[in-house]
């Protein structure tokens, strides 16, 4: 076990207040998950459909706790060498030929302790998230993407916070990192790695929590506005829709309607700028018709 | 339950929760215990979410879960444990009120159901629903103790007839049609079901109290979504799996298309090849490649639409649409006892219960009497559409097998397996059934791999495992 570091929050209040100043309004729930993982050191793994502030939290939680955020992106076909580490082939070449052209009797077991040091070792986000010293987040982004194996990969570096390199040996991470995984539920992860998380499912916030959120990152948006725009959000995500508006376009649309000078939010000024939450032609057809827009 | 304080009642708690199908392992197990000394025990909603972040493992097991933790860890006006309030019976000689004050009791908390819906705050709601639960829902008492019922309170209060005074009050005096009052529609949609949540959430902690929680928590827990019977699903269910379909799709493309990557070699890989080289002393003894750029297989649906699977085709029809996103070539025929072709009532972007409409009225899948006829229906596909299944293709035939004692049609159907690449049959129906009464499911399964598909987790299992 690595030794007692000091944790970051003091209680689910201390949560609710960091992250709020940090821009990102946290509920009841997420301010009570971030508390447990900060609280029993474990991962968090955050999932729920696109556009609910996954990755967001991520960041907030970076500047909340003025930790560095490192970040994996994960994509098909992600693999060790991209996640963890690498060796800087191309240097250690240089450095082989070099020494040959240079003195026929250097010695290999020198060479090859050489080559195979700290100098040419290329870090990846999973190894430089375990190697710093200072506070840092590690965000793990839609690790559904990544292949099966990149799990396994996952498993044994956050279960241990430990990677071993055979030519330099085991690397122990000094301070734990707080890591975030993200998820869209394209696939089940597997249950081992779930197993080590704590789990927060996000789904779109309530409609008086969006309504803050509108009006904490749009303050110039009147608050009947606000309400206008959050109710027709959430009719709009009661339908059967291909992408269901996320929080983002929430606040595009807010933007848009304020970039726009508009006061209030009719039949007219809907059907004008549906675009900027609806982005699926058959979505913007079907929403029109249900809303009776015409 | 044993008294043995808070340990043993996380621990009931915990087995209440895999009785419920959700699987929670010991680990799991444990950090629930150590998220009881991390959290404000004195705050409910902390202790509800922090059980949740280490006991659950998928968003569609909140419900559930949510109804458990209402039933282990109720909002206290009374104790717990059912051993105490056993006495309860004497006191019903207050009883009942006569019909008079009823009615009028109900009228006056009606207004003040309306009031409460109009202002919209979740909060007082619930404590409204809780008050009316205790004024209205009580049954007869009977000597096991009063029971309380929520349709009671429904009916007592009936707040579906609310809903025209809500809109009027929602539009505050504006027009009514277009966009506000569908958007005002909505948020009384949201408003009522949070209301007849609370009710049903209320009347289930009073039974407990009353009757003991294991027994309401049996009954009051419905199955998961994913557990749900495709050939029992009710609408609302159906609405639900829907939802699963689209990250299905994804993956069931995904897999199909990985299984053709394998083993084929590409352009050579310069980078990886010089990395490898270096094991030699720089020369390039193996040579690496590139995969071969992702072919998008084709993919040929057949799909029975008879009434006896009605929701299995139904779902296995979007399942086709969302397919079609992915895949070059998806083809997607129809058949109750002829065949036709069906791909064209899902162009990209149709709405799916619109095409599922169309096939029935505009495709000609019945020419005799619209009982499934598989034998019939694999020879019309094989005569007319013999081009459409190559080495290339995968086949997917969905459908019960149930024949209705015609002829299975065998060799057609061994036929297309044996050029296709792949193929699979999905069934709705129990294996155990295969092969009963009309079902020719076990002969099927002889010339092509049958696979049970009852619910939306055993075609997420059949996805990953192909």
């Amino acid at each position: 076990m690595p030794p007692q570091q000091p944790h970051h929050f003091a209680d689910v209040a201390d949560v609710t207040a960091r992250l709020s100043a940090a821009g990102y309004l946290p509920d009841p729930q997420i301010a009570t998950t971030v508390f447990l993982a900060d609280r029993l050191g474990k991962p968090l793994l955050v999932e729920g459909p696109a556009g609910t502030g996954k990755t967001e939290l991520a960041k907030a939680l970076a500047t909340a706790t003025s930790s560095e955020l490192i970040r994996l992106q994960c994509y098909e076909g992600l693999d060790e060498a991209r996640a963890l580490y690498e060796w800087n082939y191309k240097k250690q070449l240089l450095r082989i030929q070099a020494s040959q052209s240079s003195a026929d009797g250097a010695d290999w077991g020198d060479l090859h302790d050489d080559v195979f040091g700290e100098e040419f070792l290329l870090s990846r986000p999973l190894l430089t998230a375990i190697r710093r010293t200072d506070p840092t987040v590690l965000l793990i982004d839609e690790t559904d993407k990544a292949d099966v194996e990149v799990e396994g990969l996952l498993l044994e570096v956050l279960s241990d916070f430990q990677v071993t390199i055979p030519e330099i040996g085991t690397i122990v991470a000094t301070r734990r990192p707080m890591v975030v995984l993200t998820s869209n539920a394209t696939r089940e992860l597997s249950e081992a790695l779930k197993r080590r998380c704590l789990y927060l499912a996000l789904d779109y916030p309530s409609a008086e929590r969006e309504r803050e959120i509108v009006l904490s990152r749009v303050p110039e948006l009147a608050p009947a506005l606000a309400e206008q725009l959050v109710r027709t959000v959430r009719a709009l995500r009661a339908m059967e829709l291909k992408k269901s508006p996320s929080i983002s376009e929430t606040l595009d649309w807010a933007q848009t309607l304020l970039a726009l000078g508009l006061d209030t939010l009719g039949n007219d000024e809907v059907r004008e700028t549906l675009g900027v939450v609806l982005k699926h032609a058959s979505d913007q057809t079907r929403a029109a018709a249900e809303l009776r827009l015409n | 339950m044993v008294d043995g304080g808070l340990p043993a009642h996380l621990d009931g708690f915990v087995r209440a929760v895999r009785e419920a199908g959700i699987p929670v392992g010991i680990s799991a197990a444990v950090d629930a215990a150590s998220v009881l000394t991390a959290v404000d025990l004195l705050d409910r909603e902390q202790l509800r979410h922090g059980l949740a972040a280490v006991l659950l493992q998928r968003a569609a097991q909140r419900q559930t879960y949510d109804v458990l933790f209402d039933l282990w860890w109720p909002l206290t006006d009374r104790p717990a444990d059912p051993a105490e309030v056993d006495e309860g019976a004497p006191a019903a000689d207050d009883g009942i009120p006569d019909a008079d004050r009823q009615a009028a009791l109900a009228a006056e908390l009606r207004a003040e159901l309306l009031r409460r819906l109009l202002d919209g705050d979740e909060e007082a709601l619930r404590r409204f629903a809780r008050m009316a639960v205790d004024q209205l829902g009580q049954g007869q008492p009977s000597p096991s103790g009063q029971s309380f019922f929520s349709y009671r309170v429904l009916r007592a209060l009936s707040p579906d007839t609310l809903v025209s005074q809500l809109l009027d009050g929602l539009l505050g005096g504006a027009d009514r049609g277009g966009l506000a009052e569908q958007v005002a529609r909505q948020t009384v949609r949201e408003r009522l079901a949070a209301f007849r949540a609370a009710v049903e959430a209320e009347v289930r902690r009073r039974s407990a109290a009353e009757r003991g929680r294991d027994r309401v928590a049996r009954t009051a827990v419905k199955p998961l979504a994913d557990q749900v019977d495709f050939l029992r699903a009710q609408s609302a269910d159906l609405a639900e799996l829907r939802r699963s379909v689209a990250p299905l799709a994804r993956r069931l493309a995904a897999r199909l298309s990985a299984k053709r990557r394998l083993g084929r070699e590409g352009r050579l890989d310069f980078r990886k090849t010089v990395r490898a080289s270096l094991a030699t002393g720089g020369v390039p003894v193996v040579t690496h490649h590139k995969p071969r750029a992702v072919h998008k297989p084709e993919l040929v649906v057949l799909c029975d639409i008879s009434g006896s699977v009605a929701g299995f085709s139904h779902f296995t029809l979007m399942l086709t649409q969302a397919l079609r996103e992915h895949f070059s070539g998806v083809r997607a025929f129809a058949f109750v006892d002829s065949t036709d072709e069906v791909t064209r009532f899902f162009a990209p972007g149709a709405d799916v219960a619109d095409a599922v409409q169309r096939i029935g009225r505009e495709a000609e899948v019945v020419t005799f009497d619209g009982h499934s006829d598989y034998g019939n229906a694999f020879g019309v596909f094989a005569e007319k559409w013999a081009t459409a299944v190559g080495p290339k293709t995968s086949l997917l035939v969905l459908g019960d097998g149930r024949t209705n004692y015609r002829q299975p049609g065998l060799p057609v159907l061994a036929d297309l397996v044996r050029r296709s690449r792949s193929a699979y049959w999905l069934n709705p129906e129990p294996a155990r059934l295969w092969g009963s009464g009309d079902s020719a499911a076990d002969k099927y399964g002889q010339v092509i791999p049958m696979i049970e598909v009852r619910n939306a987790a055993q075609l997420a299992e059949f996805v990953t495992t192909l």
